[in-house]
């Protein structure tokens, strides 16, 4: 069903990769299986780092008092205390990785065809948040983050372009 | 409750727009096909160099720590669902600043990402 879903997205990356700048410098582009082999593991590298770095953040603010922001004192103690500590600094780091994935994937593939995709971190951090953080999750909650992917999963499927293109 | 949501709407706004901008500049980078490290690195020098880069990078910047401000008052699981609002945000960006013509198909599943985040929402304890 998902494949279904998502398959004029997952057959042509490539085709609608150089969205501002083509022909010139691609001329190959749209016969590149490789094109859809790094893309495919650098979005697997997405969908698994920015779970893993958020659900790590997470870890890292429970264990600081809520952030008032009205409390300017208050605010410099957290921040101290944010950054000392390990869990904190492990999230920004996966989070880094998923920023460098991201950035390599957006070089050559649409940002409407990358944002969708990337939508089962959605599921991730909800599995994450349950079985790691034991965060109770309604099952209404649930339902919710299924609905979530079946929508970006709905808007990965329209066309990516619907703008002229100017040069 | 109000900072709250203030953080959410700052974690969605400043995070969609980030984006967009990193996207512009990568597309200026053009496709990366060496993967080496030293290649990579090399990418990367490239890509400070465009002015889009910073104005995207600082945005990220901004909705990260509205992220971490948000994570301190609620769980994990709660946060990064609703922040799929962005998906809501772009699209009428998209439409109302870049004039892109949204079919409905792609509004249909707009409304389908509010419901779900409606959903995360009413479902939270």
């Amino acid at each position: 069903m998902p494949m279904n879903l998502n398959q004029d997205v997952i057959d042509a990356p490539g085709d609608y990769a150089p969205a501002l700048h083509k022909t010139e410098s691609h001329p190959h582009i749209r016969s590149s299986a490789g094109l859809h082999f790094k893309t495919y593991i650098l979005i697997l590298f997405i969908v698994i780092f920015a779970p893993v770095g958020n659900v790590l953040l997470s870890k890292g603010m429970k264990t600081v008092d809520p952030v008032k922001l009205h409390d300017t004192e208050g605010l410099i103690h957290i921040f101290m205390e944010v950054f000392s500590s390990p869990y904190i600094w492990l999230g920004i780091g996966f989070l880094l990785l998923f920023f460098v994935s991201y950035l390599l994937v957006l070089s050559w593939a649409d940002y409407s065809y990358v944002q969708p995709a990337s939508s089962t971190s959605y599921a991730v951090v909800a599995l994450l948040g349950h079985f790691a953080l034991r965060e109770p999750i309604s099952a209404l909650r649930w339902i919710g983050v299924l609905v979530i992917c079946l929508g970006v999963l709905v808007v990965g499927n329209t066309h990516p372009r619907t703008t002229e293109r100017h040069r | 409750m109000i900072w709250e949501v203030g953080l959410l709407c700052l974690i969605v706004l400043a995070g969609t727009s980030g984006e967009l901008c990193v996207t512009r500049a990568m597309k200026t980078i053009g496709e990366v096909k060496d993967f080496r490290p030293a290649a990579l690195v090399r990418v990367m020098l490239r890509a400070i160099r465009v002015p889009w880069m910073w104005v995207g990078v600082s945005l990220m910047a901004i909705a990260f720590f509205a992220l971490l401000g948000a994570l301190s008052l609620e769980n994990v699981s709660f946060v990064v669902p609703v922040t799929a609002l962005s998906y809501a945000a772009g699209t009428l960006g998209g439409e109302v600043f870049l004039g892109e013509h949204v079919s409905r198909r792609r509004w249909a599943g707009v409304l389908l990402v509010c419901a779900g985040v409606t959903l995360v929402f009413i479902g939270r304890k």
